[in-house]
């Protein structure tokens, strides 16, 4: 066997974990390992124009497909910069290495140039980190890296390498399998407790499903389906976890929450039996815990993470494993039992859930000179026949995305849930965009959030990415200016964007296309000018939209999730 | 309610920053905290005495699980167990202090391990809060120095905590 250098080490095992892409930056403790690289041409270097891009460009790569996002930083601000990133990642349980140089060894504690104690800053926000500290670790602690990062509850890890390690040299020898002894991820859930599920289920005279990320993360969304079906149950899919559960289908209720729709929320608090899975009773999802859990009910809690059961809701039926294993065994017992709810029972259920659903909750009044942002979705949907790839930034755009957009597969839609990280969209396209180049890839977003990680025109002019950019542009942080406008009299404190750039001329700035869009009739025409005439180029489409335009149904924080104001326009 | 955790962890560096972190980043709250290797030097064995609600403690020990470097969580109240810790006490000892101090520390079954002209230094090993009735139990004023190791605990029996 041949000696290799530590950066040689780092790059042949990104190989031998079939990495396509890393997302990175070069810098003064890195400088080998880029070398490494550019000796070879099996793992491409996608070039950012800021760390954090890096990180969330590699998050959106792994969310649009199944493979574990890949971010190579130098140290100091390079670690620093990429830590937004690595904690919107860990927020929502994406797998990703990230891999930092360090200063030398020899200099570590020293207050050596560009240096900082990066395992130390990301610890909170990690699945795990580690510093390497020997040349002979390197691979190992690699490898030990994709094991932890997509398995169990998957999330980021951090792999810190000094300089001199990356420099030093030893034999090269990648395990083909891992084995810690401290770290042995549940898969197949308990026999009894999934018998005590169904049972439960099968009793149910108001049976609800409410599913996350989880789903999506497990590639469940199938058996998930087949079980929904089968049970003829309503359900409701989070945030994070639509597209597990086909939007279009008739038993889909829409999203639930703080922004979800009448039928989902009222039939989370009146159903008596709970069916959850890869979900964790977010706050912005039940809303008050207390009103939450004062009615009665049952709930049946599936998830991977034992610290996800129990944690802010206590449940009855407990089951630790990995999704699609627990709903094969439910859907197994269901089969071989050839059992079913009561169809009657069901029915009045039905009959109920019919009735909030007619409530049309989503409805929203068009105006004749002004484009609503509820309609630009509306029509980007019709536009992409529902088959695109859809980011988002974080804000009322974010809200009116997931609702308005109905996805009928997972991995379509990509948003920062857990941490709300404005500025994710762009560079969560570009992942999207490299890893699924035969898919239409959209960021939806706002003036505000794009603004945050804008720079990222220039990499998506670079690696010629067709995104098209749908920009939502109300001169307002609208988030920001419907809160003050409902709980703070109105008093619109530094929430008005003034001084915007022209982001037509911004757009061709960077060599992309750009289109502004004033008017309603204009939306449609932009949307196909976009999508078929520019197909392969990356398209800005500014919208000047409503400005006090607000997303509803909103249950305020705090409240109990029946509590929902609806649109003043109905 | 009080919880002694005790829990087995690889013996690497960061390992018990990972641990305090925790603590400190979910609100729980730590009263004391020991660690050392243990025969094996590869793992470490660390003590935790903490005090919440049954959700609370039980969120800790799946939190504390779900660190990597984690091996075994147990919470040793739940059963029977011995807890011990040891104090270093500097007290002023001049006059008739000096035979009550003495007294005070037999009937503690401490044992005077410094002498000097005005100063005794006793060293008392009991549970936390044999310890903290001896502290109380001497004269405030007295006091010089108090340094406690924090709790170690062990299950009583069969009760084995081992890789």
């Amino acid at each position: 066997m041949t000696m290799m250098t530590g950066a040689e080490i780092v790059i042949r095992c990104l190989q031998e974990e079939k990495v396509d892409y890393v997302f990175g930056y070069p810098g003064g403790a890195v400088l080998h390992l880029y070398d490494a690289l550019f000796k070879q041409d099996q793992v491409k270097h996608v070039l950012v124009r800021h760390e954090q891009a890096a990180v969330h460009a590699a998050d959106g790569l792994a969310r649009s497909t199944t493979k574990v996002g890949v971010a190579l930083v130098t140290s100091g601000p390079g670690a620093t910069n990429a830590v937004t990133g690595i904690a919107t990642a860990y927020m929502d349980s994406i797998p990703l290495v990230i891999i930092s140089g360090q200063v030398p060894t020899e200099y570590i504690g020293q207050d050596a140039f560009q240096e900082c104690d990066t395992v130390g800053i990301t610890r909170p926000c990690v699945k795990h980190n580690f510093l390497v500290n020997d040349v002979h670790n390197l691979a190992l602690t690699l490898k030990k890296a994709f094991y932890i990062a997509n398995s169990g509850r998957p999330g980021p890890v951090v792999i810190d390498i000094p300089k001199d390690i990356t420099a030093a040299k030893c034999r090269f020898e990648y395990p083909e399998t891992i084995q810690l002894r401290s770290y042995n991820p549940v898969v197949k859930g308990h026999l009894g407790q999934i018998k005590k599920a169904v049972h439960l289920l099968l009793e149910a005279k108001r049976p609800m499903i409410y599913t996350g990320g989880g789903v999506i993360l497990s590639n469940g969304s199938e058996q998930l389906t087949r079980l929904t079906r089968r049970l003829g149950f309503p359900i409701t899919n989070t945030l994070m976890g639509l597209g597990s559960y086909p939007a279009t289908d008739r038993q889909f209720l829409g999203m639930p929450g703080m922004h979800g729709t009448v039928e989902a929320n009222l039939a989370m608090q009146h159903c008596d039996v709970l069916l959850a899975i890869g979900a964790r009773f977010d706050d912005r999802v039940i809303g008050n815990p207390m009103n939450f859990t004062s009615l009665p009910r049952k709930i049946i809690h599936v998830d991977i993470d034992p610290s996800s059961i129990s944690k802010r809701v206590k449940v009855d039926v407990p089951i630790v494993g990995n999704v699609p294993d627990v709903l094969e065994e439910m859907l197994k017992l269901l089969e071989s039992g050839n059992a079913g709810p009561d169809a009657e029972v069901l029915a009045g259920w039905w009959k109920q859930i019919e009735e909030w659903r007619g409530k049309q909750c989503m409805k929203y009044r068009m105006k004749k000179s002004v484009i609503m942002p509820q309609y630009v979705i509306e029509k980007l949907y019709e536009v992409t026949g529902g088959k695109a790839i859809v980011t988002s930034d974080v804000g009322q755009h974010q809200m009116w995305a997931a609702q308005y957009y109905k996805f009928d597969q997972p991995r379509r839609w990509l948003n920062s849930g857990g941490l709300g990280t404005m500025g994710v969209g762009l560079p969560y396209a570009m992942g999207a965009s490299l890893a699924n180049p035969d898919m239409p890839v959209v960021c939806v977003t706002g003036e505000g959030s794009i603004q945050m990680c804008i720079q990222e025109l220039s990499t998506a002019k670079q690696f010629r990415l067709p995104i098209k950019i749908i920009n939502l542009n109300n001169r307002y942080l609208g988030m920001v200016r419907q809160w003050q406008e409902m709980f703070y009299g109105s008093r619109y404190s530094e929430s008005y964007m003034d001084s915007l750039p022209d982001f037509v001329k911004l757009a061709e700035a960077y060599g992309h296309v750009g289109i502004r869009v004033e008017r309603p009739e204009d939306v449609e025409p932009a949307l196909k000018k976009a999508f078929v005439d520019h197909k392969d180029d990356l398209v800005f489409i500014d919208f000047i939209t409503d400005q006090k335009a607000n997303v509803f149904p909103m249950v305020a924080a705090g409240k109990g999730l029946a509590d929902m104001i609806l649109t003043e326009d109905l | 309610m009080r919880h002694i955790i005790s829990i087995l962890l690889e013996n690497e560096a960061g390992a018990l920053s990972r641990v305090a972190g925790l603590f400190s980043a979910r609100g729980y709250n730590i009263e004391t905290l020991t660690v050392a290797p243990t025969e094996d030097i590869s793992l470490s064995r660390l003590t935790i005495v903490t005090s919440g609600t049954d959700a609370v403690v039980e969120q800790i020990t799946k939190q504390l699980n779900k660190l990597i470097d984690v091996i075994k969580v147990v919470d040793l109240s739940e059963a029977a167990h011995i807890e011990r810790e040891l104090m270093l006490l500097k007290v002023r000892a001049t006059g008739k202090d000096r035979d009550e101090l003495k007294r005070l520390a037999d009937i503690f079954r401490g044992h005077i391990i410094d002498v000097t002209e005005s100063t005794y230094v006793i060293e008392l090993t009991a549970s936390g809060s044999k310890l903290d009735s001896f502290i109380q139990a001497i004269d405030s004023g007295l006091i010089l120095e108090t340094v406690r190791t924090g709790v170690s605990g062990i299950g009583r029996g069969e009760r084995i905590l081992k890789v």
